[in-house]
């Protein structure tokens, strides 16, 4: 029921008046990749640090693994989680490979395994093993922060702290340590919580993000809810414009944006049914399905009227028309819709029964403008005209 | 020359053994008392000041009136002596050790702390290695103290080169005098060079390597220049 890592109303002030955070609650499953993003000042390192009891908190509980920190031994616990702060820190005075295995010797492990450690390590972050005998002040800022990072690994420790820990490298670097962690923390199911105040870092590492503002939680969610339904103003400004637009086709399927309530016909029912329909709802075209709500095709206004004498049923004249599946990723079918031309595109679940439909004007207020720009108007209109008489297809 | 030898030799090597022993007793004592005191003073930052102070106050009392005040309480001889010298030795020492101990970027602190050391830990094993230049800096300028201010001892009864020198003095022989200020002299180069090697020796290699480093670079720097 609850969480690995918990913070229950945690509040913490400094001096006796700095709100530093208020009214926290969150809760963490074992294994997630947890990023508190926010402003600076905006109380993450704060919070992080109240989990190794760094930071205690003013009032409410932190629990760890089912245990208030607060009755744990803080030593004890702090040799429990690997801790990477934001400026590195390495000690200067230790080479680089006592700064490695220093937890493993507080810990009293013997000197072959930490040996072995040490050359794992230095391993994993690709550099040179003789590196090991070198000071920090030797390596360059990259090769450090580097260092930084594996020393938090080298214990194995289940819970691991990273606040910052990329903030100084270089965009090549930073990458390669960011797909490092994060294969490390999936494979070896640790649990991570990073602090970062780079949105792309946190959408890339995080299962789980928790995004701060003046020592609030504004949102916890996964990336994923995050990014569709941001809590407000400042979540939306966070994530940035661009990358919300992005987002949308990115996670949003045709089900979740379509129009639920399609007008829709059956097919062997009279033109002039058709065209009472069309005025009582105020529509220009009907979908078409057969008896049992299987879409047949689709008919509009103009060829009503132009085959009104030569038909019968609307089954006559309806015409073909492409179509979407209600799980389809918005981001597979949306430029081709557009780019198609169509007024309207009916939306079929699994068995082909009409469940909604999409309509041009609804996606363009959407995404249309924004994403491709107006110039795609052009060739939607040539790529309309060619593909206007396809088949019945599926878009 | 071998006249002096033969005559003042045998004196000058027992007050020189004296002379030492007076001073490194105060300077150890100095050293025990201090250091763990400097250390304290960085974990209760308010009383810092106010017990440098106080310590400081206790330096600028001039030797021989320190020394003369010893005397009602501890009576002559070595004791007080070397209890006035423990005096002086304390403020370097306790200067350096609250200064190379706060010096101590606070980052490596919260490290230590962070990934699980104890406060003893964090001292011994982080704090005191990167603030030992300084530390040793403290104790080398009082032992050079020390050494030079243990010839008043000779006043209040301790022994020491002093002897030679005061008795040289008042009975103006000169030769006296030399026997015990050129003894005082070789005693204060020697334990200078020695304490020069050790501190060496304690300063964490890598702090060494990183000097080299950066004064060779500037040596590089201004041969460029010359070059120019
Ligand atoms: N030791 C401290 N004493 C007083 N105020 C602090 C202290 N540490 C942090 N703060 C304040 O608490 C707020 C949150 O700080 P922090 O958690 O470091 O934010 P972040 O990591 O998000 O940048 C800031 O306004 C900061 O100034
Ligand atoms: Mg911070």
């Amino acid at each position: 029921m609850s969480g690995f890592i918990e913070f229950q109303n945690v509040a913490k002030v400094y001096n006796g008046s700095k709100v530093a955070v208020e009214n926290v609650d969150l809760s963490f499953e074992k294994g997630e990749f947890i990023c508190f993003i926010g402003t600076s000042g905006s109380g993450k390192t704060t919070l992080m640090r109240m989990i190794n009891r760094m930071n205690t908190p003013t009032s409410g509980k932190v629990m760890v693994d089912n245990q208030d920190v607060a009755n744990l031994n803080p030593v004890e616990l702090r040799r429990r989680i690997g801790y990477v702060i934001q400026s590195i820190g390495l000690m200067p005075h230790m080479t680089i490979r006592e700064n490695i295995t220093l937890v493993q010797r507080l810990l009293k492990v013997d000197e072959a395994t930490r040996e072995q450690t040490a050359n794992k390590m230095i391993d994993l972050v690709e550099l040179p093993r003789e590196m090991l005998d070198r000071y920090p002040f030797e390596l360059s800022g990259g090769q450090q922060q580097r260092i930084g990072v594996v020393r938090a690994l080298a214990a194995d420790q289940d819970i691991i702290l990273m606040d910052e820990p990329f903030g100084a490298l270089d965009p090549i670097t930073r990458e390669a340590l960011q797909d490092l962690i994060k294969n490390l923390q999936e494979k070896l199911g640790k649990t991570v919580v990073f602090v970062t105040h780079d949105m792309d870092e946190a959408l890339k590492l995080a299962s789980q993000l928790v995004v701060m503002s003046h020592g609030h939680v504004v949102q916890a969610d996964t990336p994923e809810n995050v990014l569709r339904h941001p809590a407000n103003e400042f979540v939306e400004e966070l994530i940035g414009e661009e990358r919300l637009l992005q987002s949308k086709p990115d996670n949003t399927t045709v089900g979740e944006i379509m129009i639920p309530s399609a007008v829709t016909i059956h097919s062997d029912r009279s033109l002039s049914d058709a065209i009472t329909m069309m005025k009582e709802r105020r529509v220009d075209s009907l979908i078409v399905t057969n008896n049992d709500g299987i879409l047949q095709g689709i008919v509009d206004i103009q060829n009503l009227n132009r085959m009104r004498s030569k038909a019968s049923s609307v089954g006559d004249i309806m015409v073909d028309v492409p179509f979407v599946h209600e799980t389809d990723y918005l981001k597979h079918t949306l430029q081709k819709i557009l780019n198609l031309g169509l007024k309207v595109v009916p939306v079929v679940d699994k068995t082909q029964h009409v469940v909604g439909l999409l309509t041009r004007s609804s996606l363009v207020d959407l995404v249309y403008d924004t994403i491709w720009g107006t110039d795609m108007n052009a060739d939607a209109a040539d790529d309309a005209g060619a593909l206007g008489s396809t088949a019945m297809k599926e878009v | 020359m071998q006249a002096f030898i033969s005559e003042y030799g045998s004196q000058i090597l027992e007050k020189s053994g004296q002379h030492l022993y007076i001073s490194a007793i105060a300077l150890v004592l100095g050293i025990l008392v201090a250091v763990p005191a400097g250390i304290a003073l960085t974990r209760a930052d308010k009383m810092a000041s106010p017990i440098i102070n106080v310590v400081s106050a206790l330096q600028t009392i001039p030797s021989l009136a320190l020394l003369t005040l010893m005397l009602p309480i501890f009576g002559i001889g070595r004791t007080p002596a070397i209890i006035a010298l423990f005096i002086y030795s304390l403020l370097p020492i306790l200067r350096n050790t609250y200064l190379g101990m706060s010096n101590v970027n606070d980052e490596y602190r919260d490290v230590a702390k962070g990934m699980g050391m104890s406060n003893v830990q964090s001292i011994l094993q982080v704090e005191l290695p990167i603030a030992l230049p300084t530390i040793m800096a403290g104790i080398h300028l009082s032992a050079i103290y020390v050494i030079s201010w243990a010839t008043l001892a000779s006043y209040i009864g301790a022994g020491g080169l002093g002897d030679l020198i005061f008795s040289g003095l008042y009975n103006y022989q000169p030769d006296l005098i030399f026997a015990g200020t050129i003894p005082v002299t070789i005693i204060a180069l020697i334990v200078d060079f020695l304490l020069t090697k050790l501190e060496q020796k304690m300063t964490p290699k890598a702090f060494i390597l990183e000097e080299k480093q950066q004064s060779s670079q500037i040596e590089q720097e201004e041969a460029q220049r010359r070059e120019r």
